[in-house]
């Protein structure tokens, strides 16, 4: 076996989830599994439990919601990227959807899943924080809506109490003129560094633990991006201005 | 579970992968093993119809649903799947470690584009990792599998295809 050995958990509703959630020392929500089984198959996760989120019904929507778009913890990564109304309401979604990965990962990875997972250099969780979104995250003792600006606190690290269950992460609409960019080793990597444009504000993803905002006239300002095999934290700020300026020429 | 049509007994160990269940406790062993990392892409196998990683999966979760592997596309005798035929053609595998998992990305890339134009065959090829090729082989084998496709109507063409899940 490769996983450690843990106790599988496969509840059918959100409550029962949340009660398992709850109850359960050391437990892991499994959603898509593509980044927590990758973690437990090198044995570097080894929760006690894991709370199999897959057999929920109806938990799986993406709906319009307060002028912007809702996706609810089982939405697909491609669902997502094939949605209609996300591709009307929130263009930048869907453009941010498609650099995630590739297809197949997609069909398994959740959007909800990304931003639990909170790797600094994806790209869902800067394109919350860019759009100004939210998360809600529910227990056994209510939900609570999380805002994107504080919901990241670290490298891997969010606002979630281990009780909580992600069930829908807001986008804002993205009316004005918006941009993707991001440079990666081969198609479909995680970026060395990226940035998110939505109108005049400004994200970062890949040069800090969480994602930042920053202002486009001077975008690495204050930053001090670490450096490894890949890139040399001078290539990091050089790639956030050129980035930066190309978000914006457009 | 479902596997290429039949149901086999469920697995129940929580640790076992659905690859190495299907390599190990049924034999299947057309799906492929590389990274168990979801980054070469030979293990990819088709659930519920749409193209997945089987080594990002736990047995378990295709409890209830229906997984086809390459062993699936043709029954022995019968003429080859249209895009086994096509890498046939168009030499699109030399050692053949990474073909069962191209197959069945393409063959969910096809059921998304039947006819794919060059950037979305780059595209839906790309999250699979070929050392022999050089990739140029499996790009034409694509456009030939797109081709042969919409001659031969395929058995795996039903209900369910193509549904992003
Ligand atoms: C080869 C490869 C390339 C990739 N490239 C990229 C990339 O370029 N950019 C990118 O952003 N991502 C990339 N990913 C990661 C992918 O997007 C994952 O799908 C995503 O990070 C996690 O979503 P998931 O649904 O698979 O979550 P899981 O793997 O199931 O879970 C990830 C973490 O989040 C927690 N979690 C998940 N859902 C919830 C929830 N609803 N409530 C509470 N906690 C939850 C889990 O407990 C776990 O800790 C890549 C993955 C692979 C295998
Ligand atoms: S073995 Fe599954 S992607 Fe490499
Ligand atoms: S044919 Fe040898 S790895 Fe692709």
């Amino acid at each position: 076996m490769k996983p450690p050995p843990f106790e599988y958990h496969s509840p059918s509703t959100v409550e029962e989830a949340c009660a398992l959630l709850g109850s359960l020392e050391d437990a892991k929500v499994l959603a898509g599994g593509q980044s927590l089984v990758p973690l437990l198959n090198f044995r570097l996760a080894r929760p006690s439990h894991l709370v199999d989120i897959n057999r929920i019904p109806g938990l799986d929507a993406i709906y319009e919601r307060d002028g912007g778009v809702a996706v609810q913890a089982l939405a697909r990564q491609a669902g997502v990227e094939d949605s209609e109304l996300v591709a009307r309401v929130c263009p930048l979604l869907t453009a941010a959807v498609r650099l995630v990965a590739h297809r197949v990962i997609r069909n398994r990875g959740t959007v909800c899943g990304s931003l639990a997972h909170a790797d600094p250099a994806s790209e869902l969780p800067a394109v919350l924080l860019a759009l100004g979104g939210h998360v809600i995250a529910r227990s056994a003792r209510g939900d609570r809506v999380i805002e994107a600006g504080t919901f990241f606190r670290g490298v891997f690290e969010t606002a979630l109490e281990p009780d909580e269950l992600l069930v829908e992460a807001w986008f804002p609409a993205s009316p004005g003129p918006f941009a993707i960019l991001e440079e990666s080793r081969r198609h479909g990597d995680f970026a060395l560094a990226g940035v998110v444009r939505a109108a005049d504000r400004l994200a970062l993803f890949g040069v800090a633990p969480t994602p930042v905002l920053a202002d486009p006239a001077d975008p690495a300002r204050g930053l001090r991006p670490s450096g490894d095999l890949e890139a040399t934290p001078e290539f990091r700020l050089h790639l956030v201005r050129t980035l930066t300026d190309r978000a914006f020429a457009a | 579970m479902k596997v290429n049509g039949f149901v086999h007994p469920a697995q129940r160990d929580p640790r076992r992968l659905l690859s190495d269940h299907l390599r190990h406790d049924l034999g299947l062993t057309g799906t492929h093993v590389g990274c168990e990392h979801g980054v070469c892409g030979c293990c990819t196998v088709l659930f519920d119809g749409a193209p997945v990683r089987s080594c990002l999966m736990l047995a378990v979760q295709a409890e209830g649903h229906e997984v086809s592997t390459v062993e699936g596309l043709a029954v022995l005798g019968a003429p080859l799947h249209p895009v086994q035929q096509a890498f046939h053609e168009c030499h699109g595998l030399q050692c053949g470690f990474c073909t069962p998992g191209f197959v069945m990305s393409v063959v969910g890339l096809l059921a998304q584009h039947p006819n794919p134009t060059r950037e979305q065959i780059e595209e839906g090829i790309s999250g699979n990792l070929c050392r022999c090729t050089g990739y140029a082989s499996i790009r034409r084998a694509v456009q030939r599998a797109s081709e042969l496709s919409q001659q031969t109507p395929s058995p795996l063409r039903g209900e369910g295809w193509g549904k992003g899940r």
